[in-house]
């Protein structure tokens, strides 16, 4: 269930595809609607769905064209039409441990919390850009070498966290990283490993 | 080897075994290529969601899904109850809709029409009054009295009573529970494939064929990665069998996998237990008496922790304990990590450090005075805590910090240390090992039982490269499949030692043969002979490579099947360990840092020093999760769940968990008695360690965990230990 759209709105709910036909006014009453989500709803509303639509999105340096409905997450449409599973999906909605990080311009965003029609035209890039073989980016051997994993469920999502983190902080204190990769959940507990991962490279002046 | 007994090599001459060696699928984690349940997009998959009942206690009056049915792309609506049923608590599954795609399942579960006459319900675990006023406890489900506790007390130099507690959690696994389920109506192959998420390959397929009325090897069960379990992934489950039945009703492949809400509030939680305790004792500090009185819920069923193992540990010659349990209408329980024992820990050692406060004793100093006293199972454990809380003490600079009960200076920030010790078995079980060496030279190991993230794949093809004289690139290690030889169900910190005593006892008589081959060849005795460095020896004298001895094998393999426990010494059971924290405790705000931790964990014999600890630094993480933040928090009111979601479910973040040191106990000794599992033990002392560290720091017990800014701020008030 996704239980906190239920909840705002009483037995029913109301769902993505609401909110993008939605008025206004029922916009304006959901706690978390800003001024420009609402503006820019209302532009969706006028010209998307309710059906599918063409999508185009640039994952990894590719142009894919997708039909999708215009509710469909950035995750939804990366895992299940792109099989670009590397980000995975903890199936919450209103918040995220982090497991579907994705890289979009740059910087590291929940592909859970983005709609895939918001993002054509940015650069979308996903763990599975990482690896091309037995070719791995620097960031996933450290995780390898630091044995920062166990179940694995949420590390790809940390590689691209540390990834995204490490480009902007290439000389991060121990500091600035635990603070900058507290966006992501690990249940397991393999912070320590994640944690030398990261310093490791940053002292070296970054990867 | 050359005797041919089985057994373990001498330590020195392991070139693998013992070693850090980083995981085989370290790389296929890390990279996003490994398949999870949910990450199979096999052609036509439809997406199943949820409809659950978000009252704690109803009926289900009216139930019409037929809405659901008529929305397009809705394929099939799979109902778990019916008009007429009750739902025991928020969370509890309704029906599952297949769509698809998963935004349209949602609106088939929108379109269900349902309603529930609502019945009262009981969900506080703590109140005890109000749970007898509700008539919701059961009483007496441990009333047990040995000695004389009250003479005992009567007696006491010192006596000490005290009221400690320990919250529900939720499992939280990071892949949620569920399964993607392939209904074959074709001749070939299995009936059915179920890709569940589960900690038991190779016993949930025979639930899932009894349910459909198949043979059990008509199901195949597929699991190459499981993202968390911690004890509540071994059934089929009825959302299993969901996915199955709406494969077969459609003839597709259907991915059913819980969202978080429900992921937190039905397939597992931790109970609860909460406690008053007298301790009594001599001025030496020498326990003479234990009375506790505990009460807590597990769900539905209405226990709570287990009293027969109170108190923890330690066992004193009076003692008297009672359990009552609260019926409440919150999730079921189920296995998680260490059943039972860092609530008993939580219980029982911060009891334990009160009193040495009241003593004036150093808590370390009264574990040792009483370890004449330990219970029958930590009694075989002998001296090992002696060392072990010596070791630790080293590690944290114990002596140069501790300082007495509440005495740590002025200022607002307070530090203190804490510590704490657990027990474990960890004794292997039934578990084969199919091991396979091809003219080739290659060289496999395959298991049906599976790697929860303990490194079990790394670890048997170290066993088995550890006993070619391989390097580990050059061997192939599968878990996974039901299709493979049985392997254990991981539960019970079992999984290690039943894999690498099978597979080192195959992968002995597999080699064996191998250098049989060798000696007809060579005209040599084959006991004479070993294996290492990629070669055949004799003595010193190299014979011929590993690749020329495997094509004495010609085309019908080497295949070997070694079966786990047998009493042969490559495992054992029992394990210690003790755990110290060292906090910081901010009297303003009530908010609880980590400076360091420290673990000092044996298991016998370790075969990947670097998966064991990274088991136990995780050990460490989720003791600090329970301890400091992570609950289930229930509204009495609605009765509902209220923080089931990824962000009010407060879990530690990278910067929250100070320093981590862990040592693995490994003397020659812990090497001669064999491999013993590892998974659970480094969680249960930690929450208490860390409880005491913050007692030790303020000088005020904080009585219930989590300790969250709330609680230590109520606690400080209360200003009572
Ligand atoms: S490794 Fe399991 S959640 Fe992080």
């Amino acid at each position: 269930m996704r239980e906190h759209e239920q909840q705002r709105n009483g037995p029913g709910g109301f769902n993505r595809r609401d909110f993008l036909k939605g008025s206004g006014a029922v916009v304006a009453a959901t706690a978390i609607a800003t001024a420009e989500q609402e503006a820019q709803a209302q532009k969706a509303a006028a010209v998307q769905g309710p059906g599918k639509v063409d999508v185009t999105l640039t994952v990894n340096g590719k142009q894919h064209k997708l039909s999708i409905e215009p509710r469909t997450t950035l995750l939804d449409a990366l895992r299940d039409q792109l099989n670009l599973t590397g980000c995975k999906d903890d199936y919450d909605t209103t918040s995220c441990s982090g497991s579907d990080t994705v890289i979009i311009d740059g910087k590291a965003v929940y592909a859970s919390t983005r709609l895939a029609i918001e993002v054509q035209g940015q650069k979308i890039q996903t763990v599975e850009s990482l690896r091309d073989g037995d070719k791995i980016d620097e960031v996933i051997a450290g995780f390898v070498k630091h044995d920062a994993m166990q179940c694995g469920f949420c590390t790809p999502g940390f590689v691209m966290a540390t990834r995204a983190f490490l480009n902007q902080k290439p000389k991060a204190t121990l500091e600035e990283i635990q603070s900058g990769l507290g966006g992501n959940i690990c249940r397991c507990g393999t912070y320590k490993g994640i944690t030398a991962c990261a310093l490791e490279i940053a002292k070296k002046g970054g990867a | 080897m050359a005797e041919r007994t089985v057994s373990w090599g001498p330590r020195a001459s392991n070139k693998l075994i013992g070693t850090e060696t980083t995981r085989l699928d370290g790389v296929d984690k890390a990279s996003g290529s490994a398949k999870y349940t949910a990450d199979m997009n096999q052609e036509g998959t439809l997406y199943a969601r949820l409809l659950t009942c978000k009252h704690a206690s109803a009926k289900i009056t009216r139930i019409n899904v037929e809405p659901a049915k008529k929305i397009a792309g809705v394929h099939t609506v799979y109902l778990f109850k019916n008009e007429g049923d009750d739902c025991n608590w928020d969370g509890d599954i309704v029906a599952a809709v297949a769509a698809e795609t998963a935004d349209i399942a949602e609106d088939g579960v929108r379109a269900i029409e349902v309603t529930f006459e609502e019945h009262p319900h009981v969900v506080d675990e703590q109140d005890l009054d109000a749970a007898r006023k509700a008539e919701a406890t059961k009483e007496g489900i441990v009333d047990r009295t040995v000695g004389d506790p009250d003479k005992a007390i009567a007696e006491a130099d010192v006596v000490h009573e005290g009221y400690y507690g320990i919250h529900t959690i939720s499992h939280m696994c990071l892949e949620p529970h569920g399964a993607h389920c392939t209904w074959n109506n074709g001749d070939d192959g299995p009936k059915l494939t179920a890709r569940h998420s589960t900690q038991a390959v190779s016993t949930t397929g025979a639930q899932f064929a009894t349910k459909f009325g198949l043979d059990a090897t008509d199901v195949r069960v597929i699991c190459n990665f499981i993202g968390g379990g911690f004890g509540s992934k071994f059934a089929a489950d009825e959302w299993g069998w969901a996915a199955a039945q709406m494969s077969k009703d459609t003839g597709r492949p259907v991915r059913l996998m819980l969202d978080r809400a429900t992921e937190l509030k039905t397939p597992g939680t931790r109970p609860s237990g909460f406690a008053k305790v007298t301790l009594a004792a001599k001025k030496n500090g020498l326990i003479t008496a234990w009375k506790s009185h505990h009460w807590g819920t597990n769900g539905p069923q209405g226990g709570t922790i287990d009293g027969n193992q109170m108190p923890y540990v330690f066992d004193f010659e009076n003692k008297r304990v009672e359990v009552t349990g609260i019926k409440t209408n919150c999730g079921p329980n189920r296995a998680w990590r260490a059943p039972n024992h860092p609530q008993l820990c939580a219980i029982t050692d911060t009891a334990m450090t009160d009193l040495a406060a009241k003593l004036k004793m150093d808590p370390i100093d009264l574990y040792k005075a009483n370890l004449g006293q330990l219970d029958k199972v930590a009694q075989e454990n002998g001296d090992l805590y002696r060392a072990q809380l010596d070791r630790a003490a080293e590690l944290m600079e114990w002596n140069k910090k501790f300082h007495a009960h509440g005495e740590s200076g002025g200022g607002s920030v307070k530090r203190g240390l804490g510590v704490a010790l657990h027990r474990w078995g960890g004794q292997s079980v039934k578990c084969e090992a199919d091991v396979r060496l091809f003219e080739d030279g290659a060289a496999q190991v395959s298991i049906g039982s599976q790697d929860l993230g303990t490194g079990t794949r790394t670890v048997i093809a170290m066993v088995l490269a550890e006993t070619c004289g391989l390097p580990i690139e050059k061997v192939t290690a599968k878990l996974g499949s039901s299709e493979y030889v049985y392997g254990n169900p991981s539960g019970g910190s079992i999984t290690v030692g039943s894999v690498s005593g099978g597979t080192r006892r195959a992968a002995l008589a597999a080699v064996w043969k191998l250098l049989d081959k060798v000696a007809a060849k060579y005209e040599l005795d084959g006991k004479s002979l070993t294996v290492g460095n990629e070669a055949v020896w004799s003595g010193d004298k190299k014979v011929c490579s590993w690749k020329d001895a495997c094509r004495l094998i010609g085309s019908v393999p080497i295949s070997e099947v070694g079966a786990s426990p047998l009493d042969d010494g490559l495992t054992s059971k029992l394990v210690g360990g003790v755990q110290m924290a060292d906090v910081s405790v901010d009297t303003d705000t009530g908010i609880v840092r980590i400076n360091k931790m420290v673990a000092v964990q044996d298991c016998g014999l370790v075969i990947n020093e670097m998966t064991a600890k990274s088991q136990v630094y995780g050990g460490l993480i989720m003791g600090i999760a329970y301890a400091l933040s992570e609950e289930r928090i229930m509204d009495n009111k609605s009765g509902r769940y209220i923080n089931a979601d990824m962000e009010n479910y407060r879990l530690p973040r990278i910067g929250d968990i100070g320093e981590l040191v862990v040592e693995m106990y490994q003397p020659d000794s812990e090497y001669n008695r064999g491999v013993v599992g590892l998974g659970e033990p480094p969680v249960i002392s930690t929450g208490a360690a860390i409880a005491n560290a913050v007692a030790n720091a303020t000088g005020v017990r904080v009585p219930v965990l989590p300790m969250t800014p709330k609680r230590v701020l109520d606690a400080l008030k209360g200003g009572q230990a």
